[in-house]
């Protein structure tokens, strides 16, 4: 007990001092997990209204695949991209693997389901009046679909903040694919991992408190400007 | 030409019947009301014009434009109209956003919009309420946003579904005398459907009456009030004493109609054995007590069995075998002493009952 409450002190001491490699870590898994949240939304918002607003045959089935997907190992994507952009996959050309590149395309795979899915939801809670006055009122097809996924956005940005969240908290992808190369693709999780792995505890427990820290301060910034707004 | 022409227009769900055969032509400017029960196919109807749905069949045609042929999305089609739904909808924005959606949508600045705006909520008696959030209205001032909102792109036509059902006396007050004004100050035609037949009379100089997705009479509303076309047209502007029986005799224009144990005398020309449907309004019937009053051919003696007092009139129920409604005002209730138990005389002339055969 005597050795966590140290060690907790100690990690404190860290942040707040802004040690150089905290910070360097910590700034780098911020950038790759918002990079693919970005990617992911830009994909899976639009993709998701089409879903919602569109019926065809085996839209449920498409529904249940992806809510299955929900739960995607993240050692088992890992694994998929790898394939893909190892020298001898299709992509192997392309030099991404050991790149951050790789483990944002990595955690991009990894959250689409959960975006998607949930931004269907999203919509379909959304009552048909609201479609149907944006329509009477003028609104293009496209435009109605704008106009119902911003009187969502609640849950719409609930899925993003989700979907953040599982990105930022994700270790195998990164590992696989980004290497844990220090300075280049090290990560708050794959550092933490390291860091356990070789007994620096103090440190790993710096970095579990800012990924905590950043997971807190996304979500109460994002309430209080859904609350604005 | 007709600004509106509905030609053979049906909706079917699965084997249903949503809407059927309707034909109906709706000239530019005018205030057309469509009355009927809830359930009967109002919404369905308005929502096949403002092209939300697809009919089943039949074609509408806008201002000579066969709306039900364009191909893709007919948002050139839509904009020339707008609509305002039974439930007030408004978005979660303010009242400001919520009005100016239509302009928006349409590519405006909002340099041209605010002045359109305020003019607006200056109409409709809330101005000072532009920041705030639409959706903390009350229901009847969400409805009058609704309304703004259906006005402000100033729509060619303007389709309202029943918009004042569940509001408060102001309020339907009020969104009326909107729907008159932009009606008449900027020649908008205007569909209202609506369930209230009394509404009906003081909006619309037309108004069609739509039953179980037929419509099945159009003319004056007055008119269809004094006299409905069939027994369920009856029924439904509130006409009371609504028989079925058939014709017995006939003489001379005369014809006799047999309802349950009782007679009725009735203007026709219909053969004997036809079988026919009968009405009498409660107000056409005198009540005496001697039975010996006056040259109507009809006098039928009873029994009254309630009273039921609305305001300075009185609804007499009396069962002279056929139970009758009878109008009359509280002052002649007091006068005779009609009390229940009371054995009385009712008489109607035969021109006062309008006959209809089944079909």
């Amino acid at each position: 007990m005597q050795e966590l409450w140290e060690g907790l002190v100690q990690a404190v001491k860290l942040v707040v001092s802004l040690d150089p490699e905290v910070i360097e870590i910590s700034v780098r898994s911020l950038y790759v997990s918002a990079a693919a949240i970005l990617i992911a939304a830009a994909i899976c918002i639009p993709v998701g209204g089409l879903i919602n607003f569109h019926d065809f045959r085996g839209k449920r089935v498409l529904i249940n695949v992806i809510q299955t997907f929900y739960s995607l190992p993240t050692v088992v994507v890992g694994l998929f991209v790898f394939l893909f952009i190892s020298r001898a996959g299709p992509l192997g050309g392309m030099g991404l693997l050991f790149t951050p590149g790789a483990i944002i395309l990595g955690q991009v795979i990894l959250i689409m389901p959960i975006l998607t899915g949930m931004t269907i939801s999203a919509l379909s809670g959304v009552d048909r009046s609201i479609r149907d006055t944006a329509l009477g009122a003028g609104a293009s097809q496209s435009q109605a679909i704008w106009t119902i996924i911003k009187e969502a956005r609640f849950a719409v940005v609930g899925a993003v903040i989700l979907g953040f969240g599982r990105a930022i908290s994700e270790v195998g992808a990164a590992m696989m694919l980004g290497g844990n190369i220090r300075g280049f693709t090290r990560v708050l999780t794959t550092a933490i991992s390291l860091y356990t792995q070789e007994g620096e505890l103090v440190l790993s427990l710096a970095l579990g408190i800012i990924l905590i820290g950043i997971a807190t301060v996304i979500n109460v910034v994002v309430n209080i400007l859904l609350q604005r707004y | 030409m007709a600004f509106l022409k509905l030609v053979n227009l049906e909706q079917r769900a699965g084997d249903k019947f949503l809407l059927r055969n309707i034909n109906l032509e709706i000239e530019k400017s005018e205030l057309f009301v469509i009355i009927g029960p809830t359930g009967s196919g109002k919404t369905t109807l308005l929502r096949l014009i403002d092209l939300l749905d697809h009919p089943s069949s039949g074609n509408i045609y806008i201002d000579g434009l066969n709306a039900t042929a364009l191909k893709g999305d007919p948002i050139d089609m839509r904009r020339k109209m707008a609509i305002v739904f039974q439930k007030p909808v408004v978005f979660n924005g303010t009242v400001f956003e919520n009005i100016a959606y239509p302009l928006k949508m349409r590519g405006l600045k909002t340099k041209e919009i605010k002045p359109r705006v305020h003019s607006l909520l200056d109409t409709i008696g809330l101005s000072g309420y532009g920041r705030r959030k639409a959706r903390t209205l009350s229901g009847g001032e969400a409805q009058r946003v609704a309304l703004a909102r259906a006005v402000i792109a100033d729509p060619e036509l303007l389709l309202l579904d029943e918009p004042t059902a569940n509001l408060d006396p102001h309020s339907v007050k009020l969104i009326e005398e909107m729907v008159k004004a932009f009606n008449k100050s900027r020649g908008v035609t205007v569909v209202m459907a609506t369930h209230d037949m009394q509404q009906g009379q003081r909006l619309a100089s037309r108004a069609g009456v739509l039953m179980q997705g037929e419509l099945v009479q159009v003319g004056n509303p007055a008119a269809i009030f004094q006299s409905p076309d069939s027994a369920r047209v009856a029924g439904f502007v509130g006409m009371q004493n609504v028989y079925r029986g058939r014709i017995v005799a006939s003489e001379s224009g005369i014809a006799s109609v047999q309802v349950d144990e009782s007679v009725i005398d009735v203007v026709s020309d219909l053969e004997v054995g036809k079988a026919v449907d009968v009405f009498v309004r409660p107000e056409d019937v005198v009540l005496s007590l001697s039975g010996t009053t006056g040259s109507a051919r009809n006098k039928l003696q009873g029994v009254i069995t309630a009273i039921h007092i609305t305001g300075p009139l009185s609804m007499v129920i009396v069962d002279c075998g056929l139970v009758l409604e009878v109008l009359v005002t509280g002052k002649s209730v007091e006068e005779m002493g009609l009390k229940m138990g009371l054995e009385i005389f009712c008489s109607f002339k035969a021109a006062a009952v309008k006959v209809l055969p089944v079909k």
